[in-house]
């Protein structure tokens, strides 16, 4: 086999062989050596350049005196800079004068919309309309108030969310879990609420009437238009967060409660609730 | 047979020491299991009792089954090869693998239509993620490494395998411990460590396989008839010894308590992230690389029948390759809490590296030299330098990746997992079957079945290949350029989830890839069952090589 090797490739074997497998003895290829001997220069070079050798004193910290922590901060001012004087007027502005002034108005729903696409669609959706359970931010029906002042505290503090002092608590009774009232009350009570929502086929009845009357009233309202001080809904518009289904709504009387929110104050900063506040007031229910 | 002279049959130490401390384990973990705190740990207790009381009866049943003298080490001098643990490892190699590539392709699914989760926890992706990482690295990747590195370290060095029981010991011990990792994923046993996830006790178990299967290889080494240790071998010692490194390093961890499965680990913060990558980057270097590189230094040559291009190429490349790789590590963590100058060291360390993974490339490929016109004869060696070309690609990517500004755009993205997968069904998958379809009709002693399915194997899943990794660069790149994207005024152009909706037809390409991919191991699993079953010759008990059948 050698002398073939020999003849095809002009080079020698190293003389060994292993279970039939010889080895040549070709040199390094050139190319390949100066490209490896170049990475390795290179790489010194940028040792030389960047922070990299480790000193008991902290590394060494290159000649362009280069820092990632720098570097960002950098970057964040940069975006500052892009971004315009225009925000830090947005920071100390009060929600209506940002309304007034386009230039600050449009600086608040372009921040407000990037904010609403990372933290609020997850549950409102990417066109904040809504999903069961969670309220449609377009139309003009507000569950705890639709005024900027309402939805900056919405948005701050949350609803329901126990982490913060000051969020949203009320919450609507589980009447059939607790006891508070038997199947068939309950069974009245939702004919009376698809009544009063002027549902097709609902079969309102007195009985139903007196019970909503005794028992939901306190909160929804006589006429069952809600309360927002409650957080309780208007019962009497199309607009139904759970479904307008008799099961569904005798299962919210039965079960009680209501959407959680979690409160931002503590995740996003005072400039970035102010634009989301004025994103979702623009959105087209903002009173 | 009966009236034959022979001394009378006695145990052996190694036997009795064996089955002694099988009997002991096996008490201590059904012990465990009746006092754990955790179902998951208990069922595994139990298992690890089981699986010691059928060690114990399988080292009965040979002993039953053995003549009284010892396996030979020569027959009318030439070696007498032991090849019943390699049978077990490239038949379970093979089975492993077609599980870990159906389960990639379930979680590719789950990735582009999410219901296919089915609300269930044990095949959420979370879950079913480390058992495809592991099923195909550990498991499929394993078993080829036990298999090939048992066979090469034997006929290079005309000896036969050191140790009796030992070989065994290391193969099936090595698969129970997948079996523990692989359950303990779906039950929720997890350490959350990338590629890392086995829990102290499997670790701990593993430990000891890995130790048995270092000294195996060295005694076998040290037995050896040639004058010099070929350098398939160095690679299979460099993997074996620098895993035991990385898994001792990486696993200091503290258990709660004997009876639970939890652990805590020694290392915090960053140290642990270091740790981690260190461990991760390494198990690529040594086990995907070191490891398979072996592979490739002994069966491209071999079945090409053409010398090794350079020697000399081989000793400084493989050198090169162990001392610059495991600096490598912290490039999986730029931009983070790490240090900076730990980082221009990892970006670095990795550049220096393009050209000793080149070495590799260059030999593999040169070694064709005045044989290229088997390529188109041969689809086993072709395949073969296939995956050295996808291996000096992807050794080209990897660097290319280090580089922080490219980082900056790459990392966290499916970038990432296209690169892993280019090497990984590329490289190490397709030097994988190559080395199976060569090494199972040589120790089954029958003609491979068909090279026309091989063909097909290499075409279908060369397609697959191709579609997961382009598909894996668009989606990486459109990611990595929509993350970053600004409008004019400033403000971030896309959110979240605008990214991963844009990701969809990627995905669902993806998948497409993956699915090829495992129909061509599905075509080798049907080739390698008719060669093994083919009638060329009389050999009973091929499909089962248990410790009872051991020759």
């Amino acid at each position: 086999m050698s002398t073939n090797e020999m003849r095809e490739t002009h080079v020698k074997t190293t003389g060994h062989e292993w279970d039939g497998i010889e080895e040549l003895d070709t040199p390094l290829p050139r190319w390949w050596l100066i490209t490896f001997y170049a990475t390795i220069l290179w790489s010194l070079a940028y040792f030389l350049v960047y922070p990299s050798l480790p000193t008991p004193s902290g590394a060494t910290q290159g000649l362009l005196g280069w820092h990632s922590r720098t570097a960002v901060t950098q970057d964040l001012d940069e975006l500052q800079k892009i971004r315009g004087p225009v925000m830090a007027r947005l920071a100390t502005a009060t929600l209506e004068e940002i309304e007034k002034t386009p230039q600050l108005l449009s600086a608040a729903r372009a921040l407000g919309a990037a904010a609403f696409a990372n933290n609020c669609a997850g549950c409102h959706g990417a066109g904040a309309q809504g999903a069961k359970g969670y309220p449609n931010l377009n139309d003009d029906e507000w569950l705890w108030g639709g005024r900027l002042a309402d939805i900056r505290r919405t948005i701050e503090h949350g609803v329901r969310w126990d982490a913060d002092k000051e969020t949203r608590t009320e919450t609507m009774p589980a009447f059939g879990r607790d006891g508070l009232l038997d199947a068939g009350q309950i069974s009245l009570i939702a004919d009376e609420v698809r009544a009063l929502g002027k549902l097709p086929g609902a079969k309102p009845a007195a009985a139903g009437a007196k019970l909503f009357d005794d028992n939901c009233s306190v909160c929804h309202g006589v006429d069952g238009k809600g309360n927002r001080d409650m957080g309780a809904p208007n019962l009497t518009d199309a607009l139904w967060l759970f479904g307008s289904d008799k099961a569904t709504i005798v299962a919210r009387i039965a079960n009680g409660g209501g959407g959680v929110m979690p409160a931002w104050g503590n995740r996003l900063d005072d400039t970035t609730i102010t634009a989301l506040t004025v994103y979702v007031h623009s959105l087209g229910g903002g009173e | 047979m009966a009236l034959s002279i022979s001394p009378p049959k006695s145990v052996t130490f190694g036997e009795a020491m064996l089955a002694f401390v099988f009997v002991a384990f096996a008490a201590l973990a059904g012990y465990i299991a009746t006092k754990a705190h955790a179902a998951p740990y208990a069922f595994h207790a139990a298992l690890f009792a089981l699986g010691s009381i059928g060690a114990v009866v399988a080292i009965v049943k040979r002993y039953e089954l053995r003549s009284a003298e010892p396996a030979p080490r020569v027959i009318d001098g030439k070696p007498n090869y032991n090849y019943g643990p390699i049978k077990f490892a490239a038949l379970a190699a093979l089975f492993w693998g077609v599980a870990g590539f159906a389960v990639g392709l379930y979680i590719a699914l789950e990735l582009a239509f999410p219901a296919f989760n089915l609300d269930l926890p044990w095949i959420n992706f979370g879950r079913l993620r480390p058992l495809h990482t592991s099923a195909v690295i550990f498991a499929f990747g394993g078993n080829v490494l036990l298999a090939t590195s048992f066979y090469v370290v034997q006929r290079t060095s005309r000896a036969r395998l050191a140790g009796d029981l030992s070989p065994w010991f290391v193969v099936l011990g090595y698969n129970f411990f997948i079996l523990v990792a692989g359950t303990g994923y779906l039950l929720g046993v997890t350490r959350g460590h990338e590629y890392a996830e086995p829990e102290w006790y499997a670790i701990l178990w593993l430990v000891v396989v890995w130790v048995v299967y270092l000294i195996v290889f060295l005694a076998t080494l040290a037995r050896r008839e040639e004058p010099h240790i070929y350098v398939a071998n160095w690679f299979y010692l460099a993997f074996i010894v620098t895993v035991a490194v990385l898994v001792l390093g990486n696993n200091a961890e503290i258990p709660v308590s004997l009876f639970s499965p939890k652990s805590v680990i020694v290392w915090a913060g960053v140290q642990d992230a270091m740790i981690q990558w260190w461990y991760g980057h390494n198990a690529v270097g040594f086990f995907l690389t070191a490891g398979f590189l072996g592979i490739m230094y002994y069966f491209v040559p071999k079945r090409a029948e053409r010398p090794i291009y350079s020697y000399r190429l081989s000793i400084v490349h493989f050198w090169a390759l162990i001392f610059l790789y495991i600096w490598a590590g912290p490039h999986h963590l730029h931009y983070t809490a790490l240090p900076d100058w730990a980082q221009t060291l990892g970006m670095a360390f990795s550049i220096m590296l393009w050209m000793p993974s080149w070495g590799g490339m260059i030999n593999g490929l040169m070694t064709l030299s005045g044989a290229w016109d088997r390529l188109r004869t041969d689809p086993v060696l072709r395949m073969m330098v296939v995956s050295v070309a996808f291996y000096g690609m992807s050794t080209f990517e990897g660097p290319l990746m280090s580089i922080k500004a490219v980082n900056a755009l790459s990392h966290y993205t499916d970038w990432g997992i296209g690169h892993v997968h280019s090497g990984s069904l590329g490289w190490v998958g397709f030097v994988s079957f190559g080395a199976l379809y060569c090494l199972i009709p040589w120790v089954f002693a029958r003609p491979l079945y068909s090279l026309k399915l091989v063909d097909w194997h290499f075409w279908i899943a060369t397609i697959g290949i191709v579609f997961y990794i382009s598909a894996m660069w668009v989606a990486g790149i459109m990611q990595g350029l929509m993350w970053r994207a600004y409008t004019p005024q400033g403000f971030l152009e896309y959110s979240f989830v605008e990214t991963t909706d844009a990701l969809h037809p990627e995905y669902v390409i993806r998948a497409a890839g993956g699915g090829l991919f495992l129909i061509g191991a599905l075509i080798m699993v049907y080739n390698i069952y008719k060669t093994i079953r083919s009638p060329a010759e009389k050999r009973a008990s091929a499909l089962a090589p248990l410790p009872a059948a051991a020759e």
